[in-house]
């Protein structure tokens, strides 16, 4: 019974610090229909500059708090002022796109700053409990309990009283009816991001409290929460954040009660799924709303993609088939076999994110269901390893499709949250379904690739097989792309409306687009842990989702020659100039936020 | 006869939008190769009423039927596939499409060889088919291709000589006629046309008028969404006015133009108190 008390008081207080993620998160999406994907990454940013203020300048908690504050709100003006205001009249893919760059950027910036090691942040507060009817409760809960609440007066104060409060109000309900009364809409941005910005990072450093820990892996668990609680309260709905995070928490401590602590993520992912399935605008919002405007063709950048002549595309290909044949060290094959299997990975996301329009977040969750598909029938039913890949990539279709499936009704940035989520569900279950996967320990031993019966293990051997399977792959993706299947998919992606008008079902060719696309993710996972020989819940991660994304981009949305290419550049390119692997995320961030910036269509266009 | 040959009844069509009532119990029986216009000023619910028609929305009361059968708040694109095609008032072509692709769009609902009617694996035989692509799925393109050029000669030299450009670089009216082609490549048997004169100058205007002429002579049964008065008088068998989600009017053109209550709504419903007053005078 005092247990049960002591949960739902640590939901609460957990709920409260989502909150002042998400109310930044509802903020921003009023007035710009924009999720804010670096939130997460101010987050972060909040709890090492209180670390810098209480363990290196020893600040009292009172000015720690101050210090926080206005430091995060700095770095969200300048978010808004250099990231997004440039984008204001960009393709609705852009903004999103800038918010992913820009959390990896402040996430690598962070990492190489304080180093990926986790750091004790001390609460500065007494270590006592108070006896709360059968449970208890410390000082720092009734500090977060008291943040929360001082935050949601302040917040309402100025929305309700200032001048800019009601500047704010106005924007988020009518953006052009706003600006032509005279709202400086520039103005409301700057507002709602300081505040956001402020918010999340004071939130980041009572957590970093909290835990008495903090670490660059925050940012990205703190976007996830932040968004799955404003998502169930509502996008844009201020008050339904507040709500929606209290539940998030109470949820998470009730399954953490029941299951463990390592159920806690899975529930608020299934929170999500479920919410974004039966109630897409959330738990509060008015049950039906008017069909939204037409948003024809502004999803992705309109461009003339370059059109490669055939014998030049054989050239290209024959060259890489006989380079074996040059002097050529292991280090350049093994480079360009990363290479391969990044190619394929961006094929299936060029297709889903370019082609059908549906941005993925979670696209290396494909490689995983590929990888241990294949390793495990190798492994445990001997199953030769080049029908193992086969099988991979089978599952990875069926079982990524059938995952991906119940958010073919979303648009936009809700498809990337949903699949964002839907990634980090799989490498949850990875992780809990030990008596499959062999959980945390990871599966060692996987045996190399062969085919035949005779097994690849030369560099040389493993260039050719790898490099085949990506050009069968991208041949026969050309060839989908001809067809009228091509069509349907990309009159999909422009206007869904307009095709269901004509007799094209999103349900069909969603499911046909990530079919495809996962058959060819699957095959680059199960290739890979071949190549391993370990793999565990951890391989195949959000960084590899972004990388393939970064390279879709590059190579132009939709453009499977481009996919090559970006993948070529993007692995190459860091080798040739010996840039140290710390230092790559960070530059693929910057590439992409360039890109989207300057390029948005890419090197080659969007098809 | 319009009762034999009906095409489409509405009976009491309701749609609310919150404390609005868009569309407010409308009736309505269009029978086969009639050309009904329905009139009205801004926000009359004239949009709305395509919506609730072609499945983009579904209604709060009444029903629709279509040849006898009741297709109340079926999917758009079931009714696609029933032969129901519509243009959309602000255009919607398929921006990065070349002209082509957005009418063959059109021609979707009637792919056979590359979408065989299997249930459950038909979507994965459509993969595979489009993939091996046998003889009979290359006919069937090449054959819809053939179409799609002889809807694209209706439109002139227009749109010929741009069938491979995208559709966002098309001009305006040219992007109006995409959507008109690609309504024409289902090969309807109902077409709804939302203002397909909007934005056009007085010659194009003409062509368009000339166009659905034709169409109506070919036997196609339109129902047409139309500011332009004089092509609405022109074109129409009976006309309906809407205001406020209401039928306030229905009959042939010259008897609605006169009409005092249709009067009324164009002017203003401000200024109806003194018209009243002068006509009683």
């Amino acid at each position: 019974m005092s247990s049960w008390l002591d949960y739902t008081i640590n939901g609460l207080i957990v709920g409260n610090v989502y909150a002042l993620v998400a109310v930044g998160l509802a903020l921003i999406f009023g007035v710009s229909r924009l999720i804010n994907f670096a939130q997460g990454s101010i987050y972060l940013v909040g709890a090492y500059i209180g670390w810098v203020a209480v363990v290196q300048l020893h600040t009292p908690l009172p000015l720690t708090i101050i210090v926080v504050a206005a430091a995060a709100a700095i770095v969200g003006l300048i978010i808004e002022r250099f990231g997004l205001r440039p984008l204001q009249n960009s393709v609705r893919i852009a903004p999103l796109l800038a918010t992913i760059g820009i959390s990896f950027v402040l996430d690598q910036l962070v990492m190489l700053t304080f180093s990926p090691n986790p750091r004790a942040l001390p609460s500065q507060l007494p270590d006592v409990r108070f006896q709360v009817g059968g449970g208890t409760i410390g000082p720092l809960d009734l500090l977060i309990a008291g943040v929360g609440l001082t935050s949601a007066l302040l917040l309402f104060v100025f929305l309700r009283y200032s001048k800019l409060g009601w500047a704010v109000r106005a924007a988020s309900q009518d953006r052009d009816a706003a600006m032509q009364m005279g709202v400086d809409v520039n103005r409301v941005n700057q507002a709602v991001f300081g505040i956001a910005a402020a918010l999340g990072g004071v939130s980041g450093m009572l957590v970093g409290m909290y835990y008495n820990q903090i670490d660059t892996a925050m940012s990205l668990q703190a976007t996830l929460k932040g968004v799955v609680a404003e998502v169930v309260g509502g996008a844009g709905n201020v008050p339904g954040a507040v709500i929606g995070s209290l539940l998030l928490g109470l949820v998470e401590s009730y399954g953490v009660a029941v299951f463990g602590t390592s159920y806690r993520n899975l529930f608020a992912f299934l929170l999500l799924v479920v919410v974004l399935v039966l109630r897409p605008n959330g738990l509060f919002a008015s049950a039906r709303q008017a069909p939204p405007e037409p948003l024809t063709g502004t999803f992705i950048a309109p461009s003339r993609p370059v059109r490669i002549p055939r014998w030049a595309l054989l050239l290209a290909a024959a060259s890489f088939a006989v380079l074996p044949f040059f002097p050529v060290s292991f280090y350049v094959l093994q480079t360009l076999i990363n290479a391969w299997l990044l190619g394929m990975l961006a094929l299936s996301l060029t297709l889903v994110a370019g082609t059908m329009g549906q941005v993925s977040l979670g696209h290396a969750a494909l490689l995983a269901i590929g990888a241990y598909t294949s390793a495990l029938l190798s492994l445990t039913l001997n199953v030769p390893v080049g029908l193992a890949i086969i099988a991979g990539g089978l599952m990875s279709a069926a079982l990524g499709t059938l995952l991906i499936s119940p958010s073919f009704r979303l648009r936009g940035h809700y498809v990337s949250i949903a699949t964002l989520a839907i990634g980090e569900i799989v490498s949850l279950v990875i992780l809990n379904w030990e008596s499959v996967t062999r959980g945390p320990i990871g599966i060692s031993g996987i045996p190399p690739l062969s085919l035949f019966g005779y097994d690849l293990i030369s560099p040389t051997a493993i260039y050719w097989f790898s490099f085949a399977v990506m050009v069968v792959l991208a041949l026969l993706q050309g060839r989908l792309l001809s067809s009228h299947l091509g069509r349907s998919f990309r009159a999909i992606r422009d206007d869904d409306i307009a095709a269901r008008a004509y007799g094209l079902s999103l349900n069909r060719y969603k499911s046909l687009a990530f079919i495809f696309g996962g058959f060819a993710a699957g095959v680059s996972g199960g290739i890979a842990a071949h190549l391993y020989s370990y793999i565990n819940h951890e391989t195949f991660n959000t960084q590899q989702s972004i990388l393939a994304l970064t390279v879709v981009i590059l190579g132009g949305l939709g453009n499977v020659v481009g996919a090559i290419l970006g993948a070529v550049a993007l692995v190459g390119l860091p080798e040739v100039f010996r840039i140290a692997a710390e230092y790559r995320i960070l530059i693929y961030g910057i590439v992409l936020l360039l890109l989207v910036r300057f390029r948005p269509q890419g090197l080659l266009g969007t098809i | 006869m319009a009762e034999q040959s009906g095409m489409l009844s509405l009976r009491g069509l309701t749609r609310r939008f919150g404390g609005l009532t868009a569309v407010d119990a409308i009736d309505l029986d269009l029978a086969k190769g009639e050309l009904i216009s329905i009139i009205g000023p801004n926000g009359a619910g004239k949009t709305t009423l395509f919506n609730l028609v072609t499945g983009l929305d579904r209604p709060d009361a009444g029903n629709v039927s279509f040849e006898g059968q009741d297709i109340t708040g079926l999917s758009p694109e079931r009714l696609a596939a029933e032969g129901i095609a519509r243009t959309f008032q602000l255009g919607r072509v398929f921006g990065n499409l070349s002209v082509m692709d957005n009418v063959l769009i059109g021609a979707h609902t009637r792919l056979r060889a590359v979408k065989p009617a299997v249930p459950v694996i038909g979507p994965l035989l459509e993969l595979g088919l489009a993939l091996l692509r046998p003889s009979s799925v290359k006919a069937e393109e090449e054959r819809l291709r053939e179409e799609v050029k002889a809807v694209l000669a209706r439109f002139g030299e227009r749109l010929l000589p741009r069938i491979d450009q995208p559709a966002y670089s098309l001009s305006y009216a040219n992007r109006r006629r995409v959507e008109i082609a690609r309504a024409l490549a289902l090969k309807p048997r109902l077409l709804l046309l939302d203002e397909p004169t909007a934005g056009m100058n007085p010659t194009e205007t003409a062509e368009m008028q000339a166009l659905v002429a034709e169409l109506k002579a070919e036997g196609l049964t339109i129902l047409l969404i139309e500011h332009k008065l004089e092509m609405v008088m022109r074109l129409s068998d009976r006309v309906i006015v809407m205001d406020e989600g209401k039928k306030i009017a229905e009959g042939p053109g010259e008897q609605v133009r006169t009409d005092p209550k249709v009067i009324e709504a164009y002017l203003g419903h401000g200024l109806s108190g003194t018209a009243e007053q002068e006509s009683a005078a």
